[in-house]
């Protein structure tokens, strides 16, 4: 008797150390998640000298020098914008292609439907990034050899798949009545799509393409294997490793980073519905 | 263009690239593999193991794989379970741990360099405390133990948002109603987590070791920038046959085989983690 009354005294109290717990758990994992980008930004807000000095100071100093060396290193501009052309075209290629078939998976029953699904799942149980070997055969002989398109081609592989995922489970969110409704009204079916769903979906496709221009602006090995006058940044970065000096590297990887932030930051609302049709 | 054409007018884009750029390329890496100046021939393959460098790159990879992914798993799952169970600052903590996800392997790997790099933090820090007289050489070549550590710590730091937020989809996906009941009966949360929420998670759990492993044996730039040419990998030796040794052929040969572990792999863990239709949510 004694102990049954004493549960409600005891429940609160378990239910706040559970609670202690599970704070201290979110921070600790927090940490590990933050400092080691906080580190490398320091090693990028420090002068060329504090980067390489030792004992190191856990605090940036705000120097611009890396940056700015970085920045004025010879090949850089033109890897980050090369970085940025191709993350654009991959986005525009993986959505032009991707959206159009999530939308048809989303809305017909048809014959070959499951095979097409199974085509795209199929391209998630193979390394992607190595077809650029062969790829690179090919691009030679029609001329795409080191250009930017190419290397979008190979990045679009990448991302194709999860914009036909995303962009079905988008489209399937959005009632077929919707748009069955406006044909009722004398919308054609272009105009029905244009007017009533693609306002619903535009937010979702945006993230998509974000996420489509993140792959491509984080793939190292296709590019570093398809570019050589036009390297990207990842590209260069990687094929400069074993002769720049640590403050460039840092500096690098800085300048790799922040957009990543700011594009999972974009994205951030999507991430686990994308995901989450990635489960079927 | 009614009807029965529009599904497959819509699925063509997509499914001719599909075919030019992902099944056409897979035919042709085949081919090169297997053959040299024009015939067929194993020689690629001989020359790929028989280098000295192949059974080092090849354990290194599989070791990597073999102790990253479940660690990986384990932390994945906490931070998922810890996740759903938070009700303030849910959206603040699955923001921070999903930043890897975003993140280049390439610049996961100088992010740990900045840490493990003779002149870096782990250094200082050892020396504030006293630890060490004078920075410790982590990365250097007869460091193999240290540069195997940080590219664990940097492999385990960069990829373990995708599986987490894989997780944290699928434990979304479990009805409140179980757990209610189950605590209704009295169980205890551990108990409550062994009994519903990972056997519920086991689609989710399949997908996100699949992904993880394939993503594990494609290990690449991450090593690149912590150990350079001191520990070499299967994706690494691909990449110097492609460049530095300019045997296309060879380079395949290594491909084939990366391919062959994954997609063995892959059907192993959809074997072993299959889901009877009848237990699907």
């Amino acid at each position: 008797m004694s102990a049954v009354a004493e549960m409600p005294i005891a429940a609160p109290a378990a239910r706040k150390a559970g609670n202690w717990l599970l704070v201290a758990t979110v921070i600790l994992l927090s940490v590990w998640v933050l400092l080691p980008i906080y580190l490398l930004m320091v090693n990028a807000l420090s002068s060329p000298e504090e980067v390489t000095a030792f004992p190191k100071r856990f605090f940036p100093s705000f120097d611009f020098g890396s940056l700015s060396f970085f920045i004025n290193f010879a090949g850089v501009g033109r890897a980050l914008w090369n970085s940025v052309l191709v993350a654009t075209l991959t986005m525009i290629l993986s959505i032009g292609f991707g959206a159009p078939a999530g939308y048809a998976l989303s809305r017909f029953d048809f014959p070959g439907k499951g095979t097409f699904r199974f085509l795209v799942l199929m391209t998630r149980a193979f390394p992607l990034p190595l077809l650029a070997l062969p790829l690179a055969v090919m691009f030679i002989r029609t001329g795409l050899d080191d250009t930017a398109i190419g290397l979008a081609l190979v990045h679009t592989t990448l991302a194709l798949p999860f914009a036909v995922l995303i962009t079905f489970s988008l489209f399937s969110g959005i009632p077929v009545e919707l748009e069955e409704a406006a044909w009722t009204l004398g919308c054609t079916r272009l105009q029905a799509f244009r007017k009533v769903i693609l306002p619903l979906a535009l937010p979702g496709i945006a993230a998509s393409a974000v996420f489509a221009f993140t792959i491509s602006w984080n793939e190292v090995f296709a590019a570093a294997v398809l570019t050589i006058e036009n390297r990207t940044l990842t590209a260069f970065l990687l094929q400069s490793l074993g002769e720049s000096p640590l403050y460039l590297k840092f500096a690098g990887g800085a300048a790799l980073v922040i957009p990543a932030l700011i594009f999972i930051f974009a994205v951030r609302k999507y991430l686990f519905a994308m995901w989450g049709i990635a489960n079927r | 263009m009614h009807g029965k054409a529009l599904p497959y007018l819509l699925l063509m884009p997509a499914t001719l690239f599909l075919c030019v750029f992902f099944l056409y390329p897979f035919a042709l890496v085949a081919f090169e593999a297997f053959t040299r100046d024009g015939g067929f021939t194993l020689d690629n393959f001989r020359t790929m193991t028989g280098n000295w460098k192949f059974p080092v790159a090849f354990w290194n990879t599989i070791l990597l794989a073999a102790i990253v992914v479940p660690i990986q798993l384990v932390m994945a799952l906490l931070m998922a379970t810890v996740v759903s169970r938070l009700e303030t600052g849910r959206g603040a903590a699955l923001y921070i741990f999903a930043i890897p996800l975003g993140i280049s392997d390439l610049a996961a790997g100088l992010i740990w360099l900045a840490i493990f790099d003779q002149s870096g933090f782990l250094n200082t820090l050892l020396s504030n405390l006293g630890l060490v007289d004078r920075p410790v050489m982590f990365l250097g070549y007869q460091s193999k133990l240290t540069i195997f550590v940080a590219v664990v710590l940097a492999e385990i730091w960069r990829a373990t948002a995708i599986m987490m937020v894989i997780l944290v989809a699928g434990i979304g996906l479990i009805p409140r109603e179980y757990h209610e009941a189950a605590e209704v009966f009295g169980a205890s949360p551990w108990k409550r987590f062994v009994k519903i929420t990972l056997p519920l998670l086991r689609p989710s759990l399949q997908t996100a070791i699949i992904l993880r492993v394939i993503l594990a044996f494609e290990v690449f730039a991450v090593v690149a920038a912590l150990g350079g040419t001191n520990f070499p990998v299967l994706m690494g030796e691909t990449y110097n046959w492609q460049f530095s040794l300019q045997d296309r052929n060879v380079a395949a040969a290594f491909a084939l085989l990366i391919l062959a572990i994954s997609v063995g792999l892959t059907l192993f863990f959809l074997r072993v983690l299959r889901v009877p239709k009848e237990a699907r949510i």
